[in-house]
């Protein structure tokens, strides 16, 4: 199961301000809309090469 | 009839082997530099005393036949990177930092081949940045303009060397550490292939990406400092194709740059065509990704190593850089693997690009060097960070692996430097280094070269 992005930032926003670090909430918003973006090119990938694509894992 | 050009390594170290050049003479000529700038503040470490005793040593074994190779009596810097014996590696930090007990094999190569290390250059702290303003020893200034960044990482590396304060330096590159600062100083920086050049002793940012390599005034220069720092016995570089068949990868790399860089490069495409080499436009596949695939390896990888520094001595780091390394342990697992995955497409993608070329041609930097405390730069009616900026046409090659060097194409409208780039096939990087050398040629050398040019 992939790891939802809402729910992986309000995490680390919280864990952030936990740590005494809130000055993180806007390089942590901005880490998650480049996520999104990975994510996005990983599906993409594998819709244009079918199921042997680079699977999470493979390395480089 | 020319005689010999004393800014290059290739032509001083043949006097200083005839005796018609003192090493000591050199060492001096470099400390007088490095004392007559001091705002430029391109090391944090000099090592004057010693290196006028090398000095004096190499002077007498040359005398007496004892030549130790390419290098012998020419003076070096290194970036504060990179452990040379006795002396501690800040890596431009105020985090607690130990002396090294032996040089990095990389420097230990450089001795051997004769070459005085004169000092350690100044750097982005923990090389994690490419302004080379956030340092704990001050931010190093462009010496050609010294309200302006000299780029970064590696920028004391490339100011210490435009300012004629060393004949060779070594930079280290992740994103573009070498390349930026070349360009923004207006010296040739070499990336060489992945791993070509050993990096222990050399402190980590994010081990799949990082490359050492040497920067210098020339590309014949670059060429030997490889060959010394790889191991070889000599400076690998092929002859060229007679007529050049370059690739520029318009999207993503050269439609949004300023209009000095898009003039440099035209200017420089306009010189090659005249000469009758070939230039294609051609596309590098899934570009856009490349922003986004890097963050997702490079953070974790850096907060991995950082990871117990920061639970020590977290007030020690600067602000900035402290903030990104924090962001890099909130990375998940499967998005770094995800991105490791997608580097592959890219390398695909660059392979492709090269595919019936010699080498990529492309600019090195989208702009010329960034004021001094800029956060942000407009680029073709856009406003973006500098960082992000300043690593957007370098920091593919890091994560493909592919060769790349950054040479000066001439100077924009306010005098500063434009650099260009290179980009070699895998695991060649003595014929991109062979084109490097045609095109330099043509950018610099006799009438009709477009090297002094304005914007």
């Amino acid at each position: 199961m992939t790891s939802r992005i809402d729910t992986w930032l309000a995490a680390a926003v919280a864990d952030a301000e936990r740590r005494g670090l809130p000055e993180l909430k806007p390089l942590l918003e901005a880490l998650a809309r480049s996520t999104e973006a990975l994510r996005a090119a990983e599906a993409e990938l594998r819709d244009r090469t079918g199921p042997g694509a680079p699977q999470a894992g493979a390395g480089a | 009839m020319t005689g010999p050009d004393l800014r290059r390594i290739g032509d001083i170290a043949a006097l200083v082997r005839a005796g018609g050049v003192s090493p000591v003479d050199l060492v001096q000529g470099c400390l007088d530099q490095i004392e007559s700038r001091p705002r430029v503040n391109a090391f944090i470490i000099v090592l004057g005393d010693r290196a006028m005793d090398e000095a004096a040593t190499a002077e007498h074994e040359i005398r007496a036949g004892r030549w130790r190779g390419p290098l012998h009596g020419i003076p070096v810097a290194v970036k504060d990177l990179i452990d040379v014996a006795g002396t501690r590696t800040t890596s431009g930090s105020a985090v607690p930092s130990t002396e090294a007990a032996e040089d990095a094999p990389l420097v230990r190569r450089l001795r051997n081949a004769g070459a005085i290390v004169i000092g350690k250059t100044n750097l982005h702290e923990f090389a994690f940045g490419t302004t080379s303003e956030e340092s704990a020893f001050g931010p190093v200034r462009n010496p050609l303009d010294e309200t302006r960044s000299a780029g970064g990482s590696s920028g004391g590396s490339a100011a210490a060397l435009a300012a004629g304060m060393c004949f060779a330096a070594v930079g280290t590159d992740t994103g573009g550490s070498i390349r930026i600062p070349s360009a923004a100083c207006g010296t040739v920086g070499l990336k060489p292939t992945y791993a070509e050049i050993p990096m222990a002793g050399v402190v980590p940012l994010s081990t799949s990406f990082d490359h050492a390599g040497p920067m210098t005034r020339g590309v014949a220069d670059a060429a030997l400092l490889l060959a010394v720092m790889k191991g070889a016995s000599h400076a690998a570089m092929p002859q060229p194709p007679r007529r050049l068949v370059l690739g520029v990868p318009g999207p993503l790399f050269c439609d949004r740059v300023e209009d000095d860089v898009a003039a440099m490069l035209a200017r420089v495409r306009g010189a090659l065509e005249d000469a009758g080499h070939a230039v294609l436009d051609v596309e590098i596949e899934n570009a856009r990704w490349t922003a986004d695939v890097y963050l997702h390896v490079m953070l974790p990888e850096a907060s991995a190593w950082h990871a117990p520094l920061l639970e020590r001595h977290a007030s020690s780091y600067s602000p900035g850089v402290r903030l990104r390394l924090e962001m890099g342990r909130y990375v998940l697992a499967e998005d770094y693997l995800r991105a490791q995955a997608l580097r592959r497409a890219l390398g695909a993608g660059v392979d492709r690009a090269l595919d019936g070329c010699d080498a990529l041609l492309l600019p090195a930097l989208p702009m010329g060097a960034p004021p001094l405390g800029a956060a942000t730069v407009e680029i073709a009616g856009r406003t973006e960070p500098v960082r992000g900026a300043m690593l957007r046409l370098t920091q593919l090659f890091n994560m493909t692996g592919h060769p790349s060097i950054a040479l000066p194409g001439g100077a924009g409208r306010d005098g500063l430097p434009r650099g260009l780039q290179l980009v070699g096939r895998r695991r060649a990087t003595g014929r991109l280094l062979a084109v490097a050398a045609a095109v330099e040629r043509q950018i610099s050398g006799g009438p009709g070269s477009v090297g002094g040019g304005t914007g």
